[in-house]
């Protein structure tokens, strides 16, 4: 089962160390963490996804809970929020392949945002699952870079 | 005033009598300045042992106990006794020296990253940047340590911050913690769920744990029990709540434990665990124990609810206020018959004598030693087969219990002695240890003689390390190896030399003579046993 964490922190020194680590100690499975300053400077957000039996994403929020350092845990599944991911991911092409690329950034809107006469780097904001059909479709071309931000996810209004 | 100045008058502003450490480059301002206080700093022989005193005098003081050390080795020393405290919950506070802010990183000699060693075993850690910053982390630490489910908490000082002149001393008289905000009180809606399943219930029983201890709630928890005749268990770290020669107490659960007590535990239809993890040696298939019986769990940390068992009722609180809650309704209810029934269970130790002159029996001394001996007396054991011998045969008749349950840390007796001693000069300290755990501990002897102490060492020598034989025995096959201690040292000479009176008890012949020399002599002496190298304790591992 998947679940996603959406876990406000205190802004500090080390904080980031310290919730990862309770995640390796109790052999909990992350799939992606972000994390990045909120409105206000002296708190963190971290998205973090993971999965596992129900018993063990219960206690995954509660141990979450007992840090000291966070502030509050938001969980929800995956259908229940709005999540995006960045991908950037840099291609080496010929004069054969470049309009079959250019083609599918149309197609999945990704940008171009950096060329050379040999390179170029597409950006792709979209869906995790979208990202990953995305990946699919440019895999047999020579990727020379992938990287990929992890997941940002906030509940949906109600 | 420089920043050792300002925690040196940080600890005095939170009573700190005494603090456990040993000093280094690191940590040496600290101790310049302690001259100038009345707090009385106890010289260990190896850091670990701080962290051990520290959690003795937490035992007998009731009160958070502070250990010191320099940067690196000193600090790495200290680990583990930090995470013994941390899974018996023993509030500490751990305070390290560390290497020049700007060398953090660096690899510095006698550098160690503390922070990021203990992580998973300190309740929370500091590392101070600022000597402006002491005072407030201090008052912060204590907190954090105190309440809740209690713990030790690190404070890493790099020594360019000890040594940063020019502050003022101003203790803050609150805590504000966003992130930490203890749920003490239990929720009304399930406290009164409690009292309609005792309602339901013919045969309920209350498992004891540490937590009753830690939150002082032993009070309250027994007249619950009085007041509707709810008989009840004991968990090994909750050894001591309940006494012998009370009716409604059955006995301690486990694989350690009594038959009957187990078997209590698997006939009720309602089992209130009051601050216990239910954890794997208390309940060998946690998983299983909701089967045939509601499950009440009561404990101040939520994450630790449903953790190895999933209750019925699951209540967060503080074990003290809930059970005042629980005793201010007027419902009365009785379960004397199930009590009756429970007492039939009961087994006399008649039987389980060993007949042998050649040794001394092992559990038999445990059961004497501790039939003689109350409230003015505390028990702190070592962790292999005196251990178990200790928790089995244990008479509880006021007695402390002092173990090292959770961690199950050797050399953990001695030390731990020491500090309780230290926490309460009123009570008679006796150290069970085994010759294996005391040879990892029995540097502390010098401590001991400095600070002159009077503790009672008994030393079950059966020259190996007979619970590693014991499993061997069961799990290997009878494929003994690794575990001999050849017969040295000689506690004899051992005692000799740190001028400690000494006697051997040879058989069970001498062994009451041997209890009254132990209970009757003056000052501190160690009491050998020459136990049967074969002799098991029959854990159900």
């Amino acid at each position: 089962m998947k679940r996603i964490f959406s876990v406000s922190v205190e802004n500090r020194f080390g904080v980031l160390s310290k919730v990862s680590s309770l995640f390796a100690r109790r052999g909990y499975n992350i799939e992606s963490l972000t994390v990045g300053e909120t409105h206000d400077p002296t708190i963190s957000n971290m998205t973090i996804v993971s999965s596992g039996s129900p018993h063990d994403l219960e206690q995954i929020e509660k141990q979450l809970n007992k840090k000291l350092d966070v502030i509050k845990v938001r969980t929800f599944k995956e259908e229940e929020s709005i999540s995006r991911e960045v991908i950037l991911v840099k291609i080496k092409y010929s004069a054969a392949n470049r309009s079959e690329i250019i083609e599918i950034s149309q197609i999945t809107k990704a940008e171009i945002v950096d060329t050379t006469d040999s390179n170029m780097i597409l950006l792709l904001c979209d869906t995790p699952d979208r990202v990953d059909k995305f990946i699919d479709m440019i895999r047999k071309f020579s990727i020379i870079e992938l990287s990929r931000t992890g997941t940002l996810a906030m509940k949906k209004c109600k | 005033m420089n920043g050792a100045e300002l925690l040196v008058k940080s600890l005095e502003k939170e009573n700190v009598d005494t603090v456990f450490g040993y000093p280094g480059v690191s940590i040496c301002p600290f101790f310049d300045k302690l001259t100038e206080s009345d707090i009385h700093p106890v010289l260990v022989r190896h850091e670990v042992n701080a962290a051990h005193e520290a959690n003795g005098f937490y035992r007998t003081r009731k009160k958070v106990g502070v250990c010191i050390s320099s940067s690196g080795p000193g600090a790495t020393n200290l680990i583990t006794g930090i995470a013994t405290a941390f899974a018996d919950s023993i509030p500490l506070i751990v305070i390290t020296g560390q290497v020049k802010s700007e060398h953090i990183g660096s690899d510095l000699f006698q550098e160690a990253d503390i922070i990021g060693a203990c992580e998973s075993f300190v309740k929370y850690s500091y590392l101070i940047k600022n000597a402006s910053d002491i005072p407030k982390t201090v008052k912060e630490a204590f907190y954090i340590a105190s309440t809740g489910r209690k713990g030790p908490v690190l404070i890493d000082i790099p020594v360019d911050v000890l040594l940063d002149e020019g502050h003022d001393f101003n203790y803050p008289d609150s805590v504000n913690l966003r992130t930490y905000k203890p749920t003490l009180k239990g929720h009304s809606v399930q406290i009164k769920k409690i009292i309609n399943e005792l309602s339901k219930s013919k045969s309920p029983i209350i498992m004891i744990g540490g937590g009753v201890k830690l939150s002082e709630s032993e009070e309250e928890v027994l007249s619950f029990s009085k007041k509707h005749n709810i008989p009840f268990v004991s968990t090994l770290m909750g050894l001591g709540v309940g006494k012998d020669d009370n009716p409604l107490y059955i006995g301690m659960v486990g694989n350690n434990g009594s038959k009957f007590a187990n078997k209590a535990i698997n006939e009720a239809d309602c089992l209130i665990v009051a601050g216990a993890r239910v954890a794997d040696r208390a309940v060998k298939q946690p998983d299983l124990i909701t089967k045939n019986k509601t499950l009440i769990h009561i404990d101040v940390d939520p994450a630790e609810i449903g953790k190895n068992a999933g209750p019925n009722i699951p209540v967060v609180g503080d074990l003290k206020e809930v059970f005042s809650e629980l005793n201010k309704f007027e419902d009365q209810f009785d379960f004397t018959d199930w009590v009756n029934r429970l007492n039939t269970y009961k087994m006399t130790r008649e039987g389980l004598r060993e007949s042998t002159d050649l040794y001394v029996d092992p559990k038999e001394f445990v059961y004497l030693l501790t039939q003689g001996i109350k409230d003015e007396s505390v028990i702190v054991t070592d962790v292999g087969q005196n251990q178990i011998y200790a928790c089995s045969n244990f008479v509880s008749k006021g007695a402390g219990f002092v173990t090292s349950g959770g961690f199950g840390c050797m050399g953990f007796s001695l030390p731990a002695a020491i500090g309780a001693k230290i926490g309460n000069k009123n009570k008679r300290i006796i150290s069970l240890n085994g010759d294996g755990a005391f040879q990892m501990s029995m540097a502390e002897l010098s401590t001991l003689k400095q600070e002159n102490l009077d503790i009672k060492i008994v030393i079950f020598n059966n020259k190996a390390l007979g619970m590693i034989k014991e499993y061997q025995h069961l799990k290997y096959n009878n494929n003994y190896t690794f575990n001999e201690l050849n017969g040295f040292p000689h506690f004899e000479d051992i005692a000799r030399a740190y001028e400690l009176d000494y006697k051997e008890c040879h058989s069970n012949k001498e062994m009451k003579n041997c209890i009254k020399w132990l209970l009757n002599s003056k000052g501190s002496c160690i009491l050998e046993l020459n136990v049967d190298r074969d002799a098991f304790t029959s854990m159900n591992m």
